[in-house]
C-alpha cells in the first residue's frame, strides 16, 4: 500500500520495518526533521551517547551481540565525519549496521555550507556502501536497500546521507516494494566441485588443524563448527575475532594463533598438513611473513567474500559460500575418523608451551584480574575490549563459556571501542552481565559516555586496567627502538574512582591480588553500573610473541 | 596474462556499472586504495540503459592485478566484471596525433598515413592532425615515426575490449565473475531479521 509521508516519516517507517528497536546518536540542524517525528514511533528507541563516535561503535556492539543491524543517527559536517571511527572499525570487522546522517540542504550541497561535509565521498573506503539520497520518493527503497546489503553477504556498515529538505519534502512509500540491486549478489551454497575438493583434503589429511574466523560468529555456525570438528576428530585454532566461537574447556580448544595468541596455537599451524580455514581471511597478525606461513600444509579457504581467496595466502582450495550453507554441504562428505597421533602430539605442544603462565609476582597483574574476572563470571559474561596490552591478556586468560561472547576491534584496532561497545551489548542483552575490560588509555578516548550508562540505567561493569601506561606501546618501544620511551607514560590520569562517582556511577579500586576476587564479586552484585580501576604493574612484555612480519621460527614464548 | 617489459604484468578487465554520480570515484577510490595501476581507462554508457561500459587494463605485480576484478565485484554499484585477458578479445584504442607538416614535409607525412591507414581529419598551414586506432604497438610506432617531424600533441584513448563471437558460459572459473542474474529480496516483517536472499 502506498503512503504519502515526509521523509522523516518514511525513514521511521522503513527502520521499523526493518524490524528496527534501538538507535544510537546525537541530533544536530541537519537531521532534526528527522527527530522531530521520532516521538510519533515509540517503537524506535533513541538512545543519546555523548559523541558520535560512541554511537557508532554502541551500533556496532549492539549488532555484534544480538547478530541484528545497528543503527547510528548524526547530523551533518563534524557529526557525520565523528562516525567515521566507528564506520571503519565495523568496515574491518564485517558487522552490520546502518548509519543515517543529516546533510546540509540540497541546494546548499558543494558550496561549503556550514555543517557542510561530503561524508559519502569520505565514507567510500570505510562502509560497504553509501548513499546521497536526493528525492523523499527515494528514502523507503533505499533504507531497504541499505539493510539488505548490510546484513546479507559479508556484512559492513552502510551509511544512508539525507540532505534537510529532503526530510521535510513529501514522498511515496510502498513497503512492499521489492528492491533491486543487479549488482549484488549473496553467495549461499558454494559449488559442488569446490565441496567435494575439500572434503577429499580433510579425509586424506593425517594432521589437519580448523582455523575458525569471525566468519564463523557472523554465520552463528557454532554446532556446525563443532560438528564437524568433533565428527573428524580436527584440533580447532579460533582468530582473535573467532574467540568464543567453539568452546575453549573443549577438548580440541587449541586456542588462538599469531602475535600474542598461544605458542600451541602457532604451533600446530605451523606443523599441520591441512588447514581448514572457515571465515578468516588469513590476516597479518596471524600469518606474519606469508612466505614462511605453514609451508607443510595444504589450505581449504571458506569464505562469503571471493575477494578475500588468494589475497594473502595462496589456497589449494577455495570455497565461496555462506559459511552455515558450507557447513550443512560438508559434513555429509567428511569421514567420521580419528588423528590419534596429532591430536596427541597437539596435546603435547598445549603441554610443553602452555603459554598461559602468570608472571609470579606479589604485586596484581593485569593476567591476574583477567583470570579472576573469568573465574568468578564463569566465564558467563559478554566481554568488550579495545586494543593492547588488555585485549591480549583478556583473549588469553577469559575462559568463554558461551557462543558470541567477546567483542573486539580486532581488524581497526581501535583504541575506545571498549566504552561504547559495552553500551551497545547490555542494550541488546539487558538480563546478560556485560563486563568492559577497558586499557587507561582506550577508557579515556571514549570514557563521556558513562554519561550515556548512567542516563539508561546499562548495569556496566567497566574493568579499567590501569598502568598509567599505553602498555602495548611500551613493550614496542622496549623491544623495536631501543627502549628509547617515548610519549607511552600517562601522568595525568583522574582518579577514575572519583570520576565515576561524579557520574553517580559506583567506583572501586583494587590495588592487591587480596582484593581482586571481592571487588568482582561487589561489582557484580551492585544493581547499577560500576567502574573498577585495577591499579595493576606496568610491564614491557606480553608474552608469547611473534614479532610483525616475522613467523613461528621468530617465536618469543617466555624468556623468564 | 602479459607480462610487461619491465616485468610487470597487465590484465585487461570489462566491467558494465551503473551510470549514477559517484561511481567513477568509487572504482578510483578503490584502486588508489588498494594500490592498482591503471595503464588505461575507457568509460562510456552502454547499449543496456542505465548501464556504462568500462575497459581496464591495470599494471602491477601478478598477485596484485589478480585481484582487481575480485575486489571490483565488491561494488554494489558494479554490475558485472570479466577478467577478459585470457580469453580471445578484440580490442582498440584510439588517437589523436597533430604533428607539424609544413608544405615541404606533408608529402613524406601522408605517405606515412597511407600505410598505416590513418584518417586525416585536419589540415592547418604548419600541422595536420591524424587518426589512428587499432593496438597499442601500432599506435606506438607511427607515433615513434613521426617524432621526427614534430609532434605537437598526442591524444590517446583507453583501451577498449569485447569478446568475439558468444561468450560460451562456463568458461570461466566462476570465482571472479559476478553472478549476473538478479538479487531478489523479499523485505522482512517488522518482528524477523531474515530477508537474506
Amino acid at each position: 500500500m502506498l503512503k504519502h509521508l515526509t521523509g522523516s516519516e518514511i525513514v521511521c517507517e522503513a527502520l521499523i520495518k526493518e524490524g528496527v528497536s534501538v538507535v544510537f546518536g546525537i541530533p544536530g540542524g541537519a537531521i532534526l526533521p528527522l527527530y522531530g517525528v521520532l516521538s510519533k514511533y515509540p517503537a524506535l528507541r533513541h538512545i543519546l551517547t555523548r559523541h558520535e563516535q560512541g554511537a557508532a561503535h554502541a551500533a556496532d556492539g549492539y549488532a555484534r551481540s544480538t547478530g541484528t543491524v545497528g543503527v547510528a543517527f548524526a547530523t551533518s559536517g563534524p557529526g557525520a565525519t565523528n562516525l567515521v571511527t566507528g564506520l571503519a572499525t565495523a568496515m574491518m570487522d564485517s558487522v552490520p549496521m546502518v548509519a543515517i546522517t543529516g546533510q546540509v540542504g540540497r541546494a546548499a550541497i558543494g558550496t561549503d555550507a556550514f555543517q557542510e561535509a561530503d561524508i559519502t565521498g569520505a565514507t567510500m573506503p570505510v562502509t560497504k556502501h553509501n548513499y546521497l539520497v536526493m528525492r523523499a520518493d527515494d528514502l523507503g527503497r533505499t533504507v531497504h536497500e541499505a539493510f539488505h546489503i548490510a546484513r546479507t553477504g559479508r556484512p559492513g556498515p552502510v551509511l544512508i546521507d539525507i540532505p534537510k529538505d529532503v526530510f521535510i519534502e513529501m514522498g511515496e512509500y510502498d513497503p512492499d516494494e521489492s528492491i533491486d540491486l543487479p549488482g549484488y549478489s549473496v553467495p549461499g551454497m558454494a559449488d559442488e566441485a569446490q565441496i567435494d575438493a575439500a572434503a577429499a583434503l580433510i579425509n586424506q589429511a593425517e594432521r589437519p588443524v580448523i582455523l575458525a574466523g569471525h566468519g564463523v560468529v557472523l554465520s552463528r555456525s557454532f554446532d556446525e563448527l563443532r560438528e564437524l570438528a568433533e565428527k573428524a576428530q580436527i584440533p580447532v585454532v579460533t582468530t582473535l575475532l573467532g574467540i568464543s566461537s567453539f568452546p575453549e574447556d573443549h577438548v580440541l580448544s587449541t586456542g588462538f594463533p599469531g602475535m600474542h595468541g598461544m605458542a600451541y596455537a602457532s604451533l600446530a599451524i605451523d606443523q599441520a598438513d591441512l588447514i581448514i580455514n572457515f571465515g578468516s581471511r588469513f590476516d597479518d597478525r596471524i600469518v606474519g611473513d606469508a612466505q614462511r606461513f605453514s609451508t607443510g600444509s595444504k589450505k581449504i579457504h571458506v569464505d562469503i567474500d571471493p575477494a578475500e581467496i588468494n589475497k594473502t595466502i595462496h589456497v589449494e582450495a577455495p570455497v565461496v559460500g555462506n559459511i552455515k550453507d558450507v557447513f550443512g554441504q560438508l559434513l555429509p562428505k567428511v569421514k567420521k575418523t580419528t588423528h590419534v597421533e596429532w591430536l596427541q602430539h597437539v596435546e603435547h605442544l598445549k603441554a610443553e608451551h602452555p603459554s598461559l603462565r602468570i608472571p609470579e609476582s606479589d604485586r596484581l597483574m593485569g593476567q591476574h584480574v583477567v583470570k579472576a574476572l573469568s573465574d568468578v563470571t564463569k566465564g558467563d559474561a559478554i566481554i568488550t575490549t579495545g586494543v593492547g596490552q588488555h585485549q591480549m591478556w583478556a583473549a588469553q586468560h577469559y575462559q568463554f563459556k558461551n557462543a558470541n561472547s567477546w567483542l573486539s576491534s580486532g581488524g581497526a584496532g581501535t583504541m575506545g571501542y571498549e566504552v561504547p561497545s559495552a553500551i551497545g551489548a547490555q542494550v541488546g542483552n539487558p538480563d546478560k552481565l556485560v563486563w568492559s575490560i577497558c586499557g587507561d588509555g582506550g577508557f579515556q578516548m571514549t570514557m563521556m559516555e558513562l554519561a550515556t550508562v548512567v542516563e539508561n540505567r546499562l548495569p556496566i561493569k567497566y574493568a579499567i586496567m590501569n598502568n598509567n601506561h599505553l602498555g602495548m606501546i611500551t613493550q614496542w618501544q622496549s623491544f623495536f627502538y631501543d627502549g628509547d620511551y617515548q610519549a607511552e607514560t600517562y601522568t595525568g590520569n583522574p582518579d577514575f574512582v572519583k570520576l565515576a562517582e561524579a557520574y553517580g556511577i559506583k567506583g572501586i579500586r583494587v590495588t592487591s591480588q587480596d582484593e581482586l576476587e571481592s571487588a568482582i564479586r561487589e561489582a557484580n552484585a551492585h544493581e547499577g553500573p560500576v567502574v573498577v580501576d585495577f591499579v595493576i604493574e606496568k610491564v614491557d612484555d606480553l608474552y608469547p610473541m611473534i614479532p610483525v612480519g616475522q613467523s613461528i621460527e621468530e617465536l618469543i614464548e617466555d624468556p623468564n | 596474462m602479459a607480462e610487461t617489459a619491465n616485468g610487470t604484468f597487465q590484465r585487461t578487465i570489462a566491467a558494465l556499472v551503473q551510470d549514477r554520480p559517484g561511481v567513477l570515484a568509487r572504482i578510483a577510490g578503490l584502486f588508489r586504495r588498494r594500490g592498482f595501476n591503471i595503464a588505461s581507462l575507457a568509460v562510456g554508457r552502454s547499449e543496456r540503459s542505465g548501464l556504462s561500459r568500462m575497459t581496464f587494463v591495470v599494471e602491477g605485480p601478478e598477485e596484485v592485478v589478480r585481484q582487481v576484478a575480485a575486489q571490483l565485484d565488491r561494488l554494489i554499484d558494479v554490475v558485472e566484471v570479466h577478467d577478459i585477458t585470457e580469453q580471445n578479445i578484440v580490442w582498440r584504442e584510439l588517437a589523436l596525433i597533430k604533428v607539424r607538416a609544413n608544405a615541404g614535409k606533408r608529402g613524406e607525412i601522408l605517405e606515412l598515413a597511407n600505410i598505416f591507414r590513418v584518417n586525416v581529419i585536419d589540415i592547418g598551414v604548419e600541422s595536420l592532425t591524424m587518426e589512428i586506432s587499432g593496438g597499442r604497438q601500432k599506435i606506438d610506432s607511427l607515433i615513434e615515426l613521426l617524432r621526427k617531424f614534430g609532434l605537437e600533441e598526442v591524444i590517446r584513448t583507453g583501451r577498449v575490449a569485447t569478446l568475439r563471437g558468444t561468450l560460451v558460459e562456463g568458461e570461466d572459473d566462476g570465482l571472479f565473475q559476478s553472478d549476473a542474474s538478479k538479487s531478489t529480496y523479499t523485505l522482512p516483517t517488522a518482528t524477523g531479521e531474515s530477508g537474506s536472499v
